[in-house]
């Protein structure tokens, strides 16, 4: 019976999640992507996220913010102190002690959206990470983790081009969308930003880099939490058979009795 | 203590002799540590430690979260934020504390359906049970009062969905959801309260667990074969039972291991798995969810509270009798209590005089059967309510209580049990037959 239930009670936990879809769940396909972070071992590929900063600066951060981002965060992409101070101060805030406006310090956050629809992006990748299929069964959460980044991309390479007018505002069609409309336009089509490294532009390398930052800007301690996790897994794995050993020593004389 | 006889705490130096007299908290820990337990338990019995366990992980993580937490509906968002990202391991602290509620949760109900299968739930144990289930009861609103804290979307809405409930309960649910919430909706007020409650309900808990283990220790663990321990004479007793220091803590920190194992592979590795994406969005009264979808713990009960809809006749004949009182709304919301409180009263309905399962050659398929139903209640509980999802959950729904309030008590009556071993040291000598090596 414990096998029976032990597997029933795990099937339970995978079906379930999985059923507990977002609310982003559409009729567009999600690709599975191999990004670096992916797996007990990935990490973020500091290149990656430094030409996602360099395509959410130029291009996303028009209508988007940041706001739970700490600037002083940016050392995590392989920026040096200077660096992220000059970053900062290109940015402008408004301080409430001063009565008028200052740079931003390492210490601020990135800027609230500046456009009043589009959505913070900080957690974005998190918050839209249910792509619990097939069949609502969460499998391909579980066994490729797919997720939120997954769908930024999908979400940003699915524009058909087709624009409609509904209530005064245009809404462009998107196949991954819910609902299949979004007040969003295609913010890239290709080449929209020139890497210094030469690094390739199409669209779908762009999508890549600024989801992998988008998935840095909600989980920054990824790896710090994987690393707990390992060393979780590692340690008492090493107590597990020490405990095993232990428990087997101590049992076994009443377990083999001797009929004398 | 009553109970089986065994050894109890002599003290011998000066000073324990001293403080005996005084304060015997000496004896009363080596009472607890070297209660005789049957010696074949089996690895379903691991899971109380895992339990008590998870409490203390919770109070501890939580007391910790619950420094750097803000309970403002302006501020809870983004202070679960600061803790992700600017606490000193906050973020594996909050994935821990996260996390730690469903391990919680998957222990009790191993836990609790381990009682239902070896008629743990039987006589002389039926005040442990109760009290089991008052903890199950204080897990849920814990729980449930703690998932509104980070104020995400879900947060905001289930909170909103499941005071309803109360609002459904005829002549006082307004008035009674109207002061559990401080106010006409979910809002700061209900917020501030549910904090003071979470932290509150699990030293509650604390000591409904003190009350559960004292009931179990009076009677005496049950175990696989239902068979109690002799309890003639202390020689007696001595054959059926071991010590719990050192063979079942030893064997029960194991499992304990082994399953964090697991435990630390989720908080690592994919930490929001079991969590809802839409409690990353900062909640917002104006904007509802597609889907709102409590925790997984709770799915099996919700997939209860909402099957009993409009078109059901049994629905429809109580609207009658009552004249519209109790509509479909209210219906659901008493099924959904009510679904637990036949849990709680099965000491009774359950007529059989075998205990264990293993010795029910019929109980054993409804046994399984009700296992399946609440796995598949689980997951009509994630579907939308519409059918066929709605027309599955009721046929689940009336499974649950057919079996507590039909099948356990007819059961009981028409089945005939297999033979039962005399005692508990013949079940155990019979799975770990002597070697007939001669000693050397
Ligand atoms: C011209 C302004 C504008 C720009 C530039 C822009 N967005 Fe948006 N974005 C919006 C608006 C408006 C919405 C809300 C759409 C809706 O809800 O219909 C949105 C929504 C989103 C969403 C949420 C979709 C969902 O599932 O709700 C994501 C993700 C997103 N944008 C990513 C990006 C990224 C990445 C970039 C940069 C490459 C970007 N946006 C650039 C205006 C913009
Ligand atoms: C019975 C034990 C407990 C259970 C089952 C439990 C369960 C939960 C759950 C499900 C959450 C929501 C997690 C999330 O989505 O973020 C939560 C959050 C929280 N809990 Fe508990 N908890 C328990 C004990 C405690 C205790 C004792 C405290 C404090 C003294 C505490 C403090 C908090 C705080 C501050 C939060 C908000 C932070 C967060 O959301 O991560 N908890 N709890």
């Amino acid at each position: 019976m414990i096998r029976k239930l032990t597997l029933a009670a795990l099937s339970a936990l995978i079906i379930t999640t999985g059923g507990a879809f977002a609310s982003g769940g559409s009729d567009g396909h999600v690709e599975n992507i191999r990004f670096s972070f992916d797996g007990p071992f990935g990490a973020y590929d500091q290149n990656q996220l430094q030409r996602g900063l360099q395509i959410y600066t130029e291009v996303c951060s028009a209508c988007h913010g940041l706001k739970y981002v700490p600037l002083r965060t940016l050392s995590d992409l392989g920026y040096s102190d200077a660096q992220v101070r000059a970053y900062a101060a290109e940015l402008e805030i408004f301080d409430a002690e001063l009565d008028d406006f200052r740079p931003r310090l390492p210490t601020d956050h990135f800027p609230d959206s500046s456009l009043d629809n589009a959505p913070d992006l900080s957690l974005m990748a998190k918050a839209r990470a249910g792509f619990h299929g097939p069949y609502g069964l969460g499998l391909n959460q579980f066994f490729k983790g797919m997720g939120g980044p997954e769908y930024i991309v999908a979400l940003l390479t699915s524009y058909s081009g087709e624009e409609v007018e509904q209530a005064g505002s245009t809404f462009y069609e998107n196949s991954i969308f819910p609902g299949g409309q979004i007040a969003m336009s295609a913010p890239l089509v290709g080449e929209d930003v020139e890497f210094a490294d030469g690094h390739s532009n199409d669209l779908h390398h762009e999508a890549e880099d600024v989801a992998a930052f988008l998935m840095w800007a909600a989980e920054p301690k990824l790896s710090a939490r994987k690393h707990v996790g390992f060393m979780g897994v590692f340690f008492l794995s090493i107590l597990a058979v020490l405990l095993y050993l232990t428990n087997k020593r101590l049992w076994a004389p009443h377990k083999n009795r001797k009929e004398d | 203590m009553a109970g089986i006889p065994h050894d109890h705490y002599e003290p011998k130096s000066g000073f324990e002799k001293w403080l005996h007299t005084r304060l015997p908290v000496v004896g009363l820990v080596y009472g607890a540590l070297m209660i005789p337990t049957p010696k074949n338990l089996n690895w379903w019995w691991i899971w109380g430690i895992v339990l008590a366990f998870c409490l203390v992980l919770q109070i501890i993580t939580g007391i910790v979260l619950a420094m750097h937490y803000t309970p403002h509906v302006d501020l809870a968002f983004a202070s679960i934020e600061h803790i992700m990202r600017n606490v000193n391991g906050g973020a594996v602290l909050r994935y821990v504390h996260m996390n730690g509620a469903s391990l919680f949760f998957f222990a009790v109900y191993i836990h609790l359906f381990r009682g239902l299968f070896y008629g743990s739930y039987k006589a002389p144990r039926e005040v442990t049970w109760i009290i089991g289930m008052l903890i199950y009861l204080a897990m849920m609103a814990t729980g449930f009062m703690g998932y509104v804290l980070p104020w995400g979307q879900m947060s905001f809405w289930g909170a909103t969905v499941i005071t309803g409930l109360f609002g459904a309960i005829p002549f006082i649910g307004e008035a009674l959801q109207t002061w559990l919430l401080g106010g006409p909706a979910v809002d700061n007020a209900t917020l501030n309260r549910f904090f003071s409650l979470h932290y509150l309900l699990p030293f509650i808990i604390a000591g409904l667990v003190i009350v559960h283990i004292w009931a179990f220790h009076t009677t005496g663990n049950n175990n696989p074969t239902g068979v109690e321990v002799r309890r003639g004479s202390k020689a007696e007793a001595k054959k059926d039972t071991l010590p719990f220091w050192p063979y079942f803590v030893i064997k029960d920190l194991f499992a304990l291991v082994v399953i964090l194992v697991l435990f630390f592979a989720v908080v690592g590795f994919m930490p929001n798995f079991l969590g809802h994406p839409d409690n990353y969005i900062e909640a917002n009264p104006l904007v509802t969810p597609a889907h709102i979808v409590p925790e997984w713990y709770y799915l099996p009960f919700y997939a209860i509270l909402r099957a009993f809809t409009a078109d059901v006749w049994a629905v429809q004949l109580v609207s009658f009798v009552t004249g519209g009182i109790i509509d479909a709304k209210t219906f659901g919301v008493f099924a959904m209590f009510g679904s637990i409180l036949v849990m709680a009263i099965v000491p009774w309905t359950d007529t059989s005089s075998v205990r264990s399962g293993a010795y029910r050659p019929m109980f054993r398929w409804w046994f399984y059967l009700l296992i399946i139903d609440f796995i598949v209640l689980m997951w009509c509980g994630a579907q939308p309510a519409e059918p066929p999802y709605s027309t599955i959950a009721l046929i689940g729904s009336t499974y649950w209580f057919a079996y507590f309030l039909v099948i356990l008590p007819i059961l009981g009556v028409i089945e005939k049990p297999l033979p039962q071993p005399e005692t508990i040291e013949e079940d155990f000598n019979n799975h770990y037959p002597s070697s007939k090596t001669p000693a050397e």
